[in-house]
């Protein structure tokens, strides 16, 4: 099962880049004009971005640089603990919808602490593939058309993100037992 | 609502590194926050302006909508405010199929391409979310992800047994968010119209 997803990975983008253009020929378009006619567009939206981007990113960074984020993590631990829920991953969990590189970076430094088959390793490894940087894909497609008002979403993507959570600890209790 | 997730973020990070003494990090902070988000939209120019070249030649001849006749059962029922055949459909269905393989930077342009086309079909405030736009981030944010290739590299450089064993319950994790994402995007769409 995973030799053929991760082959059909390796060749998604080769065959892409080998079948568009050629069907494309084939029914008569005027491949390289229209490629650039498309590509055209591509520093605007890139640079449209970049005041949501900031704005997000630079509230994120203090926040993170400050120590709040250590507090919420010392008030939230005890609790946490007591539902099979270890206080070491919870650093992560909080920094996983605010940024993919920082939430990476904690992932990374948990599985070399602690062995990549240990339960903890385990469980980030679950957190970190099942979920997504909620805020920077808000910021960045919002951002890319000009949306400033985002109605409920922030609240769906958190709850997905909170159940995603719940669920990686719960599966990863039932499979790989408590350390 | 972000407004208050922003300004809670800047105020108390603000107050708690007064608190602990040392203030003159929120200025560091702040100055590397913004290279980080300069430095992203730059590199972002690059993979962008490619897929976006890519994708126009898919649209031309015929292929986006092919696909998004081939999921239309399903797309009827997440997007019924878009368009049959509409050229948003057929970029989100590719976001999404590029997210599910796992093709990170290949799905954030085809991203950005669906929501320029639901901006298109936004009748309302131009900077206020559409309900499609809401439900796309909802899935988007949530989507199933086959293989998380990032982290299982991690897990074979620092020697794992079975790098890829966390497959099964990412699938799983991932599987549950999608569902209570649609959930809640319905939920508070209608607790959103009814309270107005």
């Amino acid at each position: 099962m995973f030799g053929v997803v991760s082959d059909l990975s390796r060749w998604a983008i080769p065959v892409v880049l080998l079948l568009v253009p050629l069907i494309a020929m084939i029914r008569g378009v005027n491949v390289f004009e229209k490629f650039v006619e498309g590509a055209e567009d591509g520093f605007a939206t890139a640079i449209k971005t970049i005041p949501f981007l900031v704005a997000m990113l630079v509230a994120i960074s203090i926040f993170r640089a400050s120590g709040a984020l250590d507090m919420v993590v010392g008030i939230l631990s005890p609790v946490l603990n007591r539902v099979g829920f270890p206080a070491e991953v919870l650093p992560h969990a909080i920094m996983r919808p605010l940024s993919g590189g920082a939430s990476l970076g904690i992932a990374t430094d948990i599985i070399k602490t602690h062995g990549p088959d240990s339960f903890i390793g385990r469980l980030v490894s679950t957190m970190q593939g099942s979920s997504d940087t909620t805020f920077y894909v808000l910021t960045l497609y919002f951002g890319s058309v000009g949306i400033s008002k985002y109605r409920y979403s922030i609240i769906s993507g958190l709850s997905a993100d909170f159940t995603t959570l719940v669920a990686s600890v719960y599966v990863a209790h039932k499979l790989f037992g408590p350390a | 609502m972000v407004n208050y997730i922003w300004l809670g973020m800047m105020v108390i990070g603000v107050l708690v590194a007064a608190v602990n003494g040392h203030v003159e990090v929120v200025t560091k902070a702040a100055l590397e926050g913004a290279q980080v988000a300069v430095k992203t939209a730059i590199d972002l120019i690059a993979i962008i302006t490619f897929w976006l070249g890519i994708m126009k030649l898919a649209e031309a001849a015929g292929l986006v909508r092919v696909l998004s006749r081939l999921v239309q059962p399903i797309t009827r029922f997440l997007f019924p405010s878009v368009p049959k055949d509409h050229p948003a459909m057929g970029a989100i269905v590719m976001n999404l199929s590029a997210n599910i393989l796992g093709l990170g930077n290949a799905s954030t342009p085809m991203g950005l391409i669906a929501m320029q086309e639901l901006q298109k079909l936004n009748r309302g405030d131009p900077k206020e979310a559409t309900d499609a736009m809401c439900t796309f981030l909802a899935l988007n944010t949530s989507c199933i992800t086959l293989i998380p290739t990032t982290i299982i590299g991690i897990r074979l450089i620092y020697g794992s047994a079975d790098p890829t064993e966390i497959v099964g319950t990412t699938i799983f994790a991932t599987a549950a968010g999608m569902t209570v994402a649609v959930f809640m995007d319905r939920l508070m769409r209608y607790l959103y119209y009814r309270g107005r």
